[in-house]
């Protein structure tokens, strides 16, 4: 049978941002999938030799929207291991609160997209009216809905004083209840199932293989995430990752709608922890040396890889982000499928093109 | 302070990452740094269980390395934006997009269906 290329993006209805594949079919069979970057690369890792390694804040912050609060708090836990700076206890507690609202937004908007991706009006429009709400708590608590920018080296630059505490703890409860509420819509509902069951499958071993990350990797099975490393405030929070075992489209989503939940809890269990001390230890030097960080966004394990001389100007920002990891498992996953089943899959990964365009 | 990575020669690391890889170490990304204006260094991190572990490569700015995609498939797409950065090339990758993962149109503007467009690299003006 004769191959054809079609060409998927880098301009398509499923995509916010700009990706290509060519997507190789017989008849209406994907045979194989060769994706191309750099329609939006930025350089933003070699901007570290042109700002000082505070203003790299602002510039991390901007790798991705959706996550910049956890982009800026992985960058600033390896300046502060770096100068050996000491983080305070509401700091961290803070740092959990804003990070865990940040997943929660990311992750409503992801479901509404991917309901949006199938055709779910409804339950599309439903999510980003529940999603409004928490933008509504970061607007209010930090002064902007998408880049947050409360990190500092030493700890963090807002607060939360006892109504805003109340207020955070009375809407996610409304958040909550309203989540719960499309439960059975996205976990059961038919037109859901047909469009997600045992579509787009990655096996345990192949997602572990070709190092997919965050929910990818937990759909399939694998109980991995960076929040085990204990970052931040996660030393004194009860957290167990949410796992999945099917490892197709209809897991991932489900592995997503599970971590809303979750991290509605994660901001009580925050929010319970926050104690009177200081926003921000005092930062005295340069930083110097060279360190590894992780953490959980989103979309799934965030490493940065820092090396600085003593001098304001780091040497060297390595950013490898999620989505970056998350490609090759989702060019082995699209071989075999039907070609109008492709958006769908494609979106499965909650692809973000921004935080890979670094 | 600087972070632990076992120092490897070119020659040994396709032997040393597949036995890695045997062991059920997950390969997470490699990072290219400058060390002076002749040479640099690639760091592979690979994960087990949350533990890190890190292997250090020296090379040549321009020069080449041993390509560990034919072990680990996830690293083709790391190697070739190596490749795209810091002109490092890698022998044997198992798919090669010949220093244009990032630029893909300088030399064949074909690749977005419905228009055609250059892209043209500059020298920086220090």
């Amino acid at each position: 049978m004769a191959r054809s290329v079609i060409p998927f993006g880098p301009q398509h209805p499923v995509l916010p941002e700009p990706i290509h594949l060519s997507i190789v079919v017989e008849d209406e069979k994907v045979v194989e999938a060769l994706p191309t970057l750099g329609y939006v690369h930025r350089g933003l890792e070699m901007l570290a030799t042109k700002r000082d390694y505070n203003q790299m804040i602002q510039i991390v912050e901007r790798v991705c929207g959706i996550c910049s609060m956890l982009h800026s708090m992985c960058y600033c836990q390896g300046i502060e291991e770096m100068m050996g700076v000491e983080v305070p206890r509401r700091a961290r507690m803070l740092r959990v609160v804003w990070s865990e609202l940040h997943r929660l937004h990311s992750h409503l908007l992801w479901l509404g997209l991917f309901a949006d991706s199938f055709g779910f009006e409804a339950l599309f429009m439903q999510l980003w009216k529940i999603r409004e709400k928490v933008m509504d708590l970061n607007e209010a608590t930090t002064g902007n809905r998408v880049i947050v920018s409360v990190n500092v080296v030493g700890g963090v630059r807002a607060d939360l004083d006892e109504s805003q505490v109340r207020w955070i703890r009375d809407t996610l409860a409304d958040v909550e209840a309203a989540i719960k509420s499309l439960r059975s819509t996205i976990m059961n509902d038919s037109t859901v199932c047909r469009r997600t069951r045992g579509v787009g499958v990655l096996s345990r071993q192949a997602a572990y293989d070709l190092g997919a990350a965050g929910p990818t990797l937990r759909g399939s099975g694998v109980a991995q995430d960076m929040r085990q490393l204990k970052y931040a405030g996660f030393d004194e929070i009860a957290f167990e990752p949410v796992v999945e075992t099917d490892g197709d489209c209809w897991a991932r989503s489900t592995v997503r709608f599970r971590e809303c939940l979750q991290s509605i809890d994660l901001v009580r269990q925050g929010l319970d922890r926050l104690d009177g001390g200081e926003l921000a230890a005092k930062v005295k030097g340069k930083p110097e040396g060279e360190v590894i960080t992780r953490v959980e966004q989103p979309r799934g394990e965030c490493l940065y890889y820092l090396k600085g001389n003593g001098d304001k100007f780091l040497d060297r920002v390595r950013i490898r982000t999620p989505t970056f990891a998350n490609i090759p498992p989702l060019a082995a996953m699209l071989p075999g499928l039907d070609f109008a089943n492709v958006p769908v899959v494609v979106l499965s990964i909650d692809p973000c093109i921004s935080c890979t365009e670094r | 302070m600087a972070i632990e990575a076992t120092p490897i020669a070119p020659a040994r690391l396709v032997a040393e990452v597949t036995r890695l890889a045997a062991e059920g170490w997950r390969l997470v990304t490699f990072s290219s740094v400058e060390i002076d204006a002749e040479n640099m260094e690639v760091l592979y991190h690979f994960d087990k269980d949350l533990v890190l572990k890190n292997l250090r490569v020296q090379v040549k700015k321009g020069g080449t390395l041993p390509s560990v995609s034919g072990v680990i498939f996830a690293a083709f797409l790391i190697e070739n934006e190596i490749r795209d950065q810091f002109g490092v090339t890698f022998e044997g990758l198992v798919l090669d997009y010949q220093g244009k993962l990032l630029n893909d149109c300088v030399q064949t503007p074909a690749t977005s269906p419905f228009c055609r467009y250059q892209v043209t690299r500059k020298e920086e003006v220090r």
